[in-house]
């Protein structure tokens, strides 16, 4: 589409240019938002001023650009693709552009989160408007030059041309660019003159990632830091009444041990001699109410059976829906908790002085964790510097910056720079976990159809909110209610890739191929039957489109061949929209002496514009394969309110040799672009549980799916 | 705290650490070699992967202290300038999401394939079990292998 972006207050004001003392121009701009009047641009690099602009763009004399990419980088793309799109409407060839991670400070800012899926989708319009302005300002300083219209001058490239085929580089016109006024109208390039996006990029931190170099939170360093082990409370909600540290002091190379609440700090010169010190102290840990998997397993079931939740959405009558029904079919679905198990364990760097507060680390919310550490330590926002490393895995674990603020606390009882490092155990047993999660489906069929649907959900702390009763089914089906109830527990819980979502696709679209096996039809025949429902709906808290979700269950029905496979192997369908995107996979299971085995999914999605179909293809195959890997053998359970597992000698993930081949597809179209780190995760467990149900006529109910397949001897 | 020399990347290296602390940490603490990385430290990842006398080794379960006749190499030390086949077939995929395992991914694909020159998929697959990929990168990581026994042949 030919868009010309409409002149508006906020827009004026969105970005801003200097000349750089060095040569070049800089361009500050701010996602979603205008900067204020009062934001001044720096004239040197070094001077980068994240208080006033989240992102930078610099264009040397020579035509190189360098974009300082502001959203933190957990292996979603973001850093790779974000300045993809802005590169693309600025016109320049993407071998002359480099990437750098822009730091942060909070004053004046906009989004700059890795979660929900949400970098690409929400950049979109601003990312290609200030491409398309920097190149208009470009634009109108050759004309300028030229001293012809700016209507007759063109860019590609790097170059700009006019109508007498005269040609200047960006390189050129940079200072006379950077002075000119900010254009108010600028036209944005159709999908069909895209020459960056849709085409591979591959990972910019690639030559780094495969030489070692020190990228990861783990691997920064500063002059006098000191490692800080923590030992916390073994069970949640536990207090220190007291310890002995006079072991641990003995270790060579361990400098101070530090109380804070009830967690102790161990500093020393090497992180080994953190670790082994932290093993040295003695604690002694009040008493607290015991909780256990048993416990949660008999208390979820209680609030289903019971009768306090909160509904979430009702439409029609469900209990007019049962009573008139031909059949009543009602199931039940488990889930354990789930850690994150990022491979890069939590990390995080803080200087404490006098006069300012240094962060440096993983994190995916920095914004919150800086106002948090503000908090903590009763200082101003503004003293406060947070750089942001790449991320050794998020999963939603670096959205909650506790180890940031355990940093900031320590550092500032020690007075000197310490680091945190979480050993795998820390990390394992001191987590924010996916909430254990009961959901009970009931279902009234009616003259071949579904006409009543109720899902309750029983979470421990809580899951399901906001619109996400407002996924499918919702609008499909004249009589559906959603109903949530909770348990508060002392164990922390918190979003897990694909919040809410992750375990609850898996149980409505068991249920659902358990309706069509029940109404004698196809899958994928019902799903499709149910969409048409919700086609041309005014309920604007549907946001999940029935065109779409068709389009996407046709293409992973093609794909796959649905339906049409050789003998011996069994599929499995599911499809699911979350965080913007809609996603349809076919699972392929083949038995090897008896054993279910995963072979084969294919993954139809709908995101809109792909921008970067490597990364795209990457994110889609891994949200799979993590999805499967879960669904199939994470298991976290909790004996006297202490996990049962610390490390990947229990806990399973899933390897090399489980793993199927991901074949991903694309539904083809000009939407804009909506976010891929998490949507291809849903569907995958759903799927594998009725591919499995093919081939084994043995129906899933709990995860993980191992544990319950050798309950009932299917594996050994 | 004792003195020992290390044969690493085809340099000595001379550090003072405890007898106990392994290589891991002598690398990343002592050295400022941060390419090996740390995600267990019971050697159950693979992130901390490095050759010991060309064979893939966790370098967290290796005490500093027995280390002194081996030669050990780190993905600083696997190529001169990032070329090795592995690693071009790691970039022409596009293995890497988050990219903290793939230094050890490398490390094991690299040792394998100078002991198997043309391995089956299911070799591949059996090779790279060991070592976890949290984002699984696996198809690319398996893609990537195959790239590069091809390079190697």
């Amino acid at each position: 589409m030919k868009t010309q972006i409409k002149t508006n207050l906020s827009r004026r004001n969105f970005l801003k240019t200097s000349v750089l003392a060095s040569g070049g121009m800089l361009i500050g701009f701010n996602f979603l938002q205008a900067c204020k009047p009062e934001a001044k641009m720096p004239v040197d690099i070094a001077s980068l001023n994240f208080n006033d602009f989240n992102a930078f763009i610099k264009i040397s004399d020579e035509g190189y650009v360098t974009i300082y990419s502001p959203n933190p980088e957990i292996g979603q793309g973001v850093k790779t693709s974000m300045p993809m799109i802005i590169a693309e409407e600025l016109d320049v060839e993407w071998n002359k552009v480099n990437v750098a991670q822009g730091a942060l400070d909070t004053k004046n800012f906009t989004r700059q989160v890795a979660g929900g899926s949400q970098s690409i989708r929400q950049g979109w319009d601003a990312l290609r408007q200030t491409g398309a302005t920097a190149k208009q300002m470009l634009i109108n300083a050759a004309a300028v030059k030229w001293n012809v219209d700016a209507s007759n001058c063109t860019a590609s490239k790097g170059t700009i041309t006019n109508a007498n085929g005269e040609t200047l580089s960006y390189g050129d016109l940079v200072k006379e660019a950077a002075v000119l006024e900010v254009p108010e109208n600028v036209t944005l390039k159709e999908t069909t003159e895209y020459t960056i996006i849709g085409k591979d990029a591959v990972n910019v931190d690639i030559d780094k990632i495969i030489t070692g170099k020190p990228l990861f939170g783990l691997d920064y360093k500063a002059e006098n830091m000191l490692i800080a082990s923590v030992l916390r409370p073994p069970s949640f909600g536990q207090k220190l009444e007291s310890f002995d540290d006079s072991k641990a002091k003995e270790v060579s190379g361990v400098v101070n041990v530090i109380k804070f609440g009830d967690k102790v700090a161990v500093l020393a010169n090497s992180t080994w001699a953190s670790m082994k010190g932290k093993k040295a102290i003695t604690a002694k840990w009040s008493d607290n109410k015991p909780e256990s998997t048993e416990n949660h397993n008999k208390i979820l079931t209680d609030i289903l059976d019971g009768k306090k939740f909160n509904t979430r959405r009702e439409d029609g009558d469900v209990n007019k829906a049962f009573s008139e029904a031909d059949k009543v079919i009602e199931r039940t679905y488990h889930s354990p908790f789930l850690p994150h198990n990022c491979l890069e364990p939590m990390n995080f760097y803080a200087n404490v002085t006098a006069d300012k507060v240094h962060l440096v680390g993983p994190i995916q919310t920095p914004q919150w964790t800086v106002n948090r550490v503000a908090q903590l330590l009763e200082r101003k926002v503004e003293e406060i510097h947070c750089e942001m490393t790449r991320m050794g895995g998020g999963f939603g674990r670096r959205l909650y910056g506790d180890f940031a603020l355990e940093a900031a606390e320590i550092s500032s009882l020690a007075s000197t720079p310490i680091k945190v490092v979480f050993s795998r155990e820390d990390d394992m047993t001191a987590g924010t976990y996916r909430p254990a999660i009961k959901y009970r489906i009931k279902a009234a069929l009616k003259d071949g159809k579904v006409t009543g649907y109720h899902l309750k959900e029983a979470a421990i702390n809580g899951n399901m909110y906001g619109l996400i009763p407002n996924f499918f089914p919702a609008g499909c089906i004249p009589n559906y209610k959603v109903d949530t109830g909770n348990y508060k527990s002392n164990i922390t819980t918190g979003a897990w890739r694909a919040p809410y979502t992750n375990f609850l696709a898996f149980a409505e679209q068991s249920f659902f191929n358990e309706l069509a096996s029940e109404l004698g039809k196809d899958h994928t025949d019902l799903v499709l039957e149910l969409l048409q429902n919700v086609k041309g709906t005014t309920d604007k808290r549907i946001e999940y489109s029935g065109q779409r979700m068709e389009d996407t269950i046709k293409l992973v029905k093609e794909k796959a061949n649905w339906g049409k496979i050789e003998e011996g192997v069994y599929q499995g369908f599911a499809a699911y929209y979350s965080h913007n995107t809609h996603v349809a996979e076919v699972a392929e299971v083949v038995l090897k002496d008896g054993y279910p085995v995963v072979q084969k999914v294919t993954a139809a999605v709908d995101c809109g514009i792909v921008v970067n179909p490597t990364g795209a293809v990457n994110q889609v195959q891994g949200g799979v394969i993590d999805g499967i890997g879960h669904a199939m053998y994470g298991d976290f359970s909790f004996k006297d309110g202490k996990p049962e597992f610390q490390n990947f000698d229990k806990y399973r993930l899933i390897r090399m040799q489980e793993t199927p081949q991901v074949d991903v597809h694309f539904v083809q179209n000009d939407k804009s672009p909506t976010g891929l780190g998490e949507p291809g995760l849903p569907p995958a467990g759903g799927a594998v549980a009725n591919a499995i149900h093919n081939a084994l006529g043995q129906r899933l109910y709990s995860q993980p799916f191992v544990n319950q397949l050798k309950k009932s001897n299917v594996l050994g | 705290m004792p003195n020992y020399t290390l044969h690493i990347n085809g340099k000595e290296r001379s550090v003072t650490a405890d007898a106990d602390t392994p290589l891991l940490w002598v690398l990343r603490d002592e050295l400022d070699m941060g390419g090996t990385k740390f995600g267990c430290g019971i050697a159950q990842c693979g992130a901390c992967t490095v050759h010991i006398d060309g064979v893939a080794t966790r370098s967290c379960q290796m005490q500093v202290s027995i280390l002194d006749d081996v030669k050990i190499t780190t993905i600083e030390g696997l190529s001169e300038d990032g070329k090795h086949p592995v690693q071009e077939a790691w970039k022409e995929i596009d293995v890497p999401q988050c990219g903290y395992c793939q230094a050890g991914q490398i490390m094991t694909a690299s040792a394998f394939l100078a002991e198997n020159k043309n391995p089956s998929s299911e070799e591949i697959r059996e090779a790279m079990h060991g070592n976890i990929c949290r984002c699984a990168s696996y198809n690319r990581i398996e893609k990537a292998v195959k790239v590069a026994a091809e390079k190697m042949s």
